[in-house]
């Protein structure tokens, strides 16, 4: 599935809730599943500090394609990486680059990515391009 | 008499508003609170009749102008019971306050000289301090709290040394609560010869703010915390500090002569106002301030006493919380945690419901080590907030544990 193909059926999967409350126990239900990283990731080199909760994010290449891992100590923050990875992981660099992040304003959670929330999501969305660009440089060469 | 709740909430248009879909409980005030429609139109009032620069022209609106500037002065000197008038400066805020206290008092401070604060500061009374010690190799140090949040008054007194040459402490902590002894703390200074700096942000609004009484040499606030616009607060110095120390910023207005060799500077308060200042502003806090005079401050304190009482009653009958700042006098601040819960979480679905918290370190990350949190939730009240809003709010807590458990 590409990007656009992932973002879509998120948008889908939310279009269920009718109220406030199913959509975010659905976000703290995928918030509680396993841990999104692998433990030893958990550390201070693969945290994005926000003032308001922690983010841990790491990635790793795989045949050209980008795998991203990550965590949050918010069970909210978790829920919505775990909508993030679902949607970039395992996509190319360039495919990465290029995303834009408009199916969590459809589903009612862009409040979320402002800066101003300051709960690592959008440090994380940073990096996350920035290790895309990155790998990308370094493939180009 | 019955404190008049309901004609208050009448008084702010904002109130009445609904946040996703449910009446708003707004209980954000150690943040900022809500403007009055008497703060509003005065503003307002001033660009539509008004406006025109100070101090400047000799036409009428810059008399007119110029005029109710100095009122608002007046009133903010009589408000905290200053001497004088002069004594009163207009900054920006809080910050703006402790930083111009900062950089001017730079160079009686030398190298290992030291600088006093507590625990329990915001960063903005904090960081400014930490800064100047690091540039002119001063130490700073840290009067510790205990785990109910009060100050260690041996300790500080232990603190003082001959090279002591400000403590800064703030009145009220915006986390905890905590009203610190400042009478008692700046008697103890003044003992020593160490002037005294007090953070008064989170005071104004809510107790009686003598500064005769507390006898303290620079205390500062914000207007937007005490129902005021925002970018405008005051730097209350004793005149005696203001005549020695160096002006903060250069420029027009703060001048009495300049040639291109040399300039000699105004008078107080006006040497530490470089620049148009917010004429705005100032009429706005002044009539905030006459909005907290007519309820009557005394009248104010009880009422969000009885409030946070009733909360403190109400939030402690939930399983696994910890009400974080437990100190003997505290008033209209209620900070807590809840075990296994991330504070970011609970804020997120207490907004779902229309219930405005603050979570998070509160710009105090020294305080949220020493209580082995990563934040805390905070609820702050102000005049217009009622028990009703409490139970909302308890209500809503009990709904956002549930779905967090």
């Amino acid at each position: 599935m590409t990007i656009q193909e992932k973002a879509k059926s998120v948008i889908d999967e939310f279009a269920i809730f009718d109220d406030w409350m199913d959509k975010y126990s659905y976000l703290i239900e995928l918030g509680k599943e396993l841990p999104l990283i692998d433990e030893k990731h958990k550390n201070q080199t693969y945290l994005i500090s926000g003032c308001q909760s922690r983010v841990w994010l790491h990635a790793e290449e795989n045949n050209g394609k980008i795998i991203f891992t990550a965590d949050s100590d918010a069970v909210i923050t978790k829920g919505i990486i775990s909508l993030l990875i679902r949607v970039l992981s395992g996509s190319s660099p360039a495919k990465i680059i290029a995303a834009d992040f408009s199916f969590l304003d459809e589903i009612g959670l862009k409040a979320h990515l402002s800066p101003t929330r300051a709960n690592g999501l959008v440090s994380m969305i940073k990096q996350m391009k920035l290790y895309a660009r990155a790998l990308q440089l370094k493939s180009n060469r | 008499m019955a404190f008049p709740v309901t004609q208050i909430r009448s008084d702010f248009p904002i109130l009445s508003q609904k946040v996703n879909n449910k009446p708003l409980v707004y209980f954000d005030n150690a943040a900022t609170t809500q403007k009055p429609l008497a703060v509003i139109n005065r503003i307002s009032d001033y660009y539509k009749t008004e406006n025109s620069n100070v101090h400047r022209g000799n036409h009428y609106l810059s008399q007119i102008a110029s005029d109710h500037f100095e009122n608002a002065r007046k009133y903010v000197a009589g408000f905290i019971n200053a001497t004088s008038e002069k004594e009163i400066i207009f900054t920006k805020g809080t910050t703006d306050s402790i930083n111009l206290v900062a950089s001017t008092i730079a160079e009686w401070v030398k190298p290992n000289d030291n600088i006093i604060i507590t625990a329990m500061e915001h960063h903005s009374n904090l960081v400014p301090w930490q800064q100047l010690c690091i540039k002119q190799k001063a130490n700073l140090k840290v009067v510790p709290i205990d785990y109910d949040g009060n100050l260690d008054m041996d300790a500080m007194k232990k603190m003082i040394t001959p090279s002591t040459k400000l403590l800064a402490v703030t009145h009220i902590s915006n986390v905890l609560g905590t009203i610190n002894p400042i009478k008692e703390i700046v008697n103890i200074a003044h003992k020593h010869g160490v002037p005294v700096l007090v953070d008064g942000a989170q005071a104004l609004a809510h107790i009686s703010v003598d500064v005769n009484n507390l006898d303290c040499d620079f205390y500062t606030f914000s207007a937007h915390k005490a129902y005021g616009p925002m970018g405008m607060g005051v730097l209350y110095g004793k005149s005696v500090w203001l005549e020695q120390l160096p002006p903060y910023q250069y420029g027009g207005e703060m001048i009495k002569n300049v040639t291109f060799e040399k300039t000699t500077f105004n008078n107080i308060p006006y040497k530490y106002e470089a620049g148009t200042p917010d004429v705005a502003g100032a009429l706005g806090l002044e009539t905030a301030l006459n909005y907290i005079k007519k309820i009557g401050i005394n009248n104010i304190r009880e009422y969000e006493d009885q409030l946070l009482a009733y909360a403190t009653e109400k939030i402690t009958e939930i399983d696994g919380v910890r009400i974080v700042g437990k100190a003997k006098d505290k008033t209209a601040v209620l900070s807590f945690v809840i075990n296994g819960i991330h504070p970011y979480d609970l804020g997120t679905l207490l907004d779902q419901m229309g219930v405005a918290v603050r979570t998070g370190t509160h710009c105090a990350q020294p305080l949220m080590e020493y209580f082995g949190v990563s934040g805390t939730i905070r609820t702050s009240f102000g005049l217009y907030n009622t028990q009703q809003e409490v139970d909302v709010f308890i209500d809503a807590l009990k709904k956002a544990v549930n779905m967090l458990s």
